[in-house]
């Protein structure tokens, strides 16, 4: 369980000068909507500290994390592509969240298993992840979550490329290791319907700014800021939540 | 059948050409007694010679290139990257005997580091000839090689692995046992290969740096036999000796490469985890500034020794002038063959390829083109040799043999950089060309040339090069009216007048690195990217 407190914490890129304040609480699954280039993905590259801010604070259950590595921070992100390296097989890629170097006891073999299970891969350990399908990567990605064990999870479009149907299914999955775990889920999508689904609330960012946050189908109804319904359009924001 | 046309006849020629010189051999050897020469020790001794060398000048290449290569990755924002990346093409481009006097000014009897150890009160090495020697110099030209190719697999690691590798909490150990070592796994074989058939078959080096019959290759042997022992049976044996094993050693190499899977995603990129820690700044630095002085050494040694040589007496030599001049043509007149050749090739194939579905096709024509580098210079130039001697005066033909020769061997390297991108504007732009009805001159003049300018200004850059450097072909035919510069300067070598060979090495660097500049900038256009 961890709260996450973000606090005016600015960053540039190019011409572009990003501002965030966000508070997400211990346990809840927030999802973050808004156009591409809004800085969605900034905003979790500062959460997990792969970027730098200018200034500002982040704090995980009040412990300011500003100035720590990736490494020591409380998070896990999944990325859109890439989250496995495609020369190792699977039960080795989970491995990595156990040990850097993988240098696995036969306790920490037995766990990889246990994870590589609870995500529906039983049987598939040895697959490279060439060998498997783009749902089946995410899932592997995930459960080298599990044995990671931090308390915020942050996922950067990880189910973009799959269907509909698949994309619930790994979004129902998320929320189980949610509610078993208490963690603390950000959600960034593109899909409305995704945020609809899966979180209680939502926060729209726009041009470097969190411009709302509300529970999800009042946000999704668009009254709260022009740009939202700009973004959403006539026929998403007409439609019923 | 017009647009087959093109590869066909430059396939045809081709194989006249080569085929007429491989069939002169081997009409030739039953004529041999081919046991008792197998039997010579001394043969024995060349080959297993030749395949020691190369084996060390490979391992050794590939062992200093990797930690250079990995440190010109890790950095890659330090004031003189891009010069030292540049620098490391030029020992593709130099002359192999230029490059070896500044390797003999540096490392030889009286070179520098004699000199030091002399000033220094130490007693001075005599080490440079026989093997050291060639390891030095294949060191020289190889490990830049080996940087170059090697660095893409950098490239191609996508950001988010950083990222991964970031939050995994990764040490540099670690990244480069599980993320880099990996990766560089799958094109390590292909780099070897390509190390390992270089110093193979090298020449002018083992010419050189040799020093004598303890360190010969079957390519310096092939030249002995024929130029001083005058024993052709032992030159026809060496020559399909070296035949053979070029073709196994390209099997071997082709059934071993693979490609690297990686693509780069345009993903914003992001700096490696491990760039802050001081030990690796101080390995990346002594990587780096290790192989930047290996490289530019000799490269300073030929420019100081040809600046403060005698300059007058030499560019006052007629002599000079006459073998620049025909260095020159033999540079044009092959650059442009080969470039020529490969494009006819490059088209036919890709006329099968995309346009007639027969991709085997296609790829027989482009493995035919890049099927020479099985023939080494001694090899085709033997074969000539067998097949023209009794019918006319190879020596009076000469140039024609060198230019031929050297079209061939550039073959390869008009096929790999013009390749792509013909095969690119075919696949972009062939069904709007033939929607707009563009054929013909218009469709060159507007769709292709535009396209592939700056790959062909490259080719024939390189390969107009590579043909003023040799001193493969010139060494077997050259007399004393067909002389180039790279022989000129080998004999004044040969003769100990070092001082005349260092004003002559500069202007042969000279000549050739202006050649490609204007050729790479003239036919390539100004827009260089």
């Amino acid at each position: 369980m961890a709260e996450l407190d973000i606090e005016n914490l600015t960053f540039r890129y190019e011409d572009m000068v990003m501002s965030f304040t966000l508070r997400v609480e211990s346990g809840e699954m927030l999802a973050i909507i808004g156009p591409s280039g809004a800085g969605k993905s900034t905003l979790l590259s500062l959460i997990a500290g792969f970027d730098r801010p200018e200034s500002g604070r982040v704090r995980i259950d009040g412990r300011d994390v500003t100035g720590l590595s990736p490494a020591a921070r409380p998070v896990t992100t999944l990325f859109q592509d890439h989250n496995l390296f495609a020369h190792l097989d699977a039960a080795a890629n989970v491995g990595l969240g156990i040990h850097p170097g993988l240098r696995l006891t036969a306790a920490d073999r037995e766990r990889v298993y246990h994870a590589l299970k609870q995500v529906g891969l039983d049987g598939l350990e040895r697959r490279l992840p060439g060998q498997l399908s783009g749902g089946e990567r995410q899932r592997v990605a995930l459960a080298r979550s599990l044995v990671r064990n931090r308390p915020i999870l942050l996922l950067d479009e990880p189910f973009a490329a799959l269907g509909p149907a698949l994309r619930r299914e790994m979004l129902d999955l998320v929320d189980e290791m949610r509610k078993a775990r208490g963690l603390t889920v950000l959600l960034v999508s593109h899909h409305p319907e995704d945020a609809r689904y899966a979180a209680a609330r939502t926060a729209f960012v726009h041009a470097g700014k969190i411009l709302a946050v509300d529970e999800t189908s009042r946000l999704l109804a668009g009254e709260s800021a022009p740009e939202l319904r700009a973004y959403l359009g006539e026929l998403e924001s007409g439609e019923a939540p | 059948m017009t647009r087959l046309l093109p590869g066909g006849v430059a396939l045809a020629i081709l194989a006249l050409l080569v085929g007429g010189a491989l069939g002169a051999l081997l009409w030739t050897a039953p004529a041999i007694d081919l046991g008792a020469l197998w039997a010579d020790a001394y043969l024995r001794h060349v080959i297993s010679f030749t395949i020691w060398q190369a084996s060390l000048s490979a391992a050794l290449s590939i062992g200093f290139a990797i930690p250079v290569a990995r440190a010109l990755a890790r950095r890659q924002a330090f004031p003189g990257r891009e010069a030292i990346l540049r620098l490391f093409g030029l020992p593709l481009v130099i002359p192999t005997i230029v490059a070896v006097f500044g390797i003999v000014a540096i490392y030889g009897q009286v070179g520098l580091l004699n000199r030091l150890t002399a000033a220094l009160g130490l007693p001075t090495q005599q080490y440079l000839y026989g093997l050291p020697g060639i390891l030095i110099a294949h060191v020289f030209f190889n490990l830049p090689l080996a940087v170059r190719l090697m660095l893409p697999v950098w490239q191609a690691i996508p950001g988010e692995l950083w990222r991964l590798s970031a939050q995994l909490g990764m040490r540099s150990g670690q990244i480069f046992r599980l993320i880099e070592w990996p990766l560089l796994r799958q094109v390590l074989p292909g780099v070897a290969g390509l190390v390992f058939m270089l110093c193979f078959t090298s020449f002018a080096v083992v010419l050189t740096l040799g020093g004598g019959p303890a360190s010969t290759t079957v390519e310096v042997a092939i030249y002995q036999a024929l130029r001083f022992e005058f024993d052709l049976g032992r030159a026809v044996l060496l020559a399909l000796v070296q035949l053979l094993l070029c073709g196994a050693l390209i099997a071997l190499g082709q059934s071993l490469a693979r490609p690297v899977t990686l693509a780069p995603t345009p993903q914003r990129p992001h700096d490696r985890p491990d760039l802050a820690p001081l030990g690796g700044r101080i390995a990346d630095a002594i990587a780096i500034a290790a192989g930047t002085t290996l490289v530019l050494l000799p490269i300073l040694a030929v420019l100081y020794a040809g600046v403060t040589g005698p300059i007058g007496v030499v560019l006052g030599d007629p002599r000079l002038w006459d073998a620049a001049l025909r260095s020159l043509g033999v540079a044009l007149a092959a650059g442009v063959l080969s470039l020529a050749f490969g494009w006819a090739m490059l088209l036919t194939s890709r006329e099968l390829r995309l346009r007639r579905y027969r991709p085997r096709a296609a790829d027989a024509i482009e493995v035919s083109g890049s099927a020479v580098l099985v023939v080494t210079p001694l090899v085709l130039g033997t074969g000539f040799f067998v097949l023209l001697s009794p019918i006319a005066d190879v020596f009076a033909l000469a140039l024609v043999l060198v230019v031929i020769v050297n079209a061939i061997m550039g073959l390869p390297y008009v096929i790999r950089v013009l390749g792509p991108p013909v095969m690119r504007v075919a696949e972009q732009h062939d069904r709007l060309c033939a929607s707009l009805g563009i054929s013909g001159w218009n469709r060159f003049r507007l769709v292709e040339w535009p396209a592939v300018r700056r790959s062909a200004g490259l080719a024939l850059a390189l390969c107009a090069a590579l043909a003023t450097g040799d001193l493969g072909a010139i060494a077997l035919f050259g007399t004393q009216d067909t002389t180039t510069l790279p022989l000129l300067m080998y004999q004044r070598m040969a003769s100990y007048q070092m001082e005349q060979a260092a004003v002559t090495a500069l202007v042969l660097v000279g000549l050739c690195l202006l050649l490609f500049v204007i050729i790479e900038r003239g036919v390539g256009g100004r827009g260089r990217a």
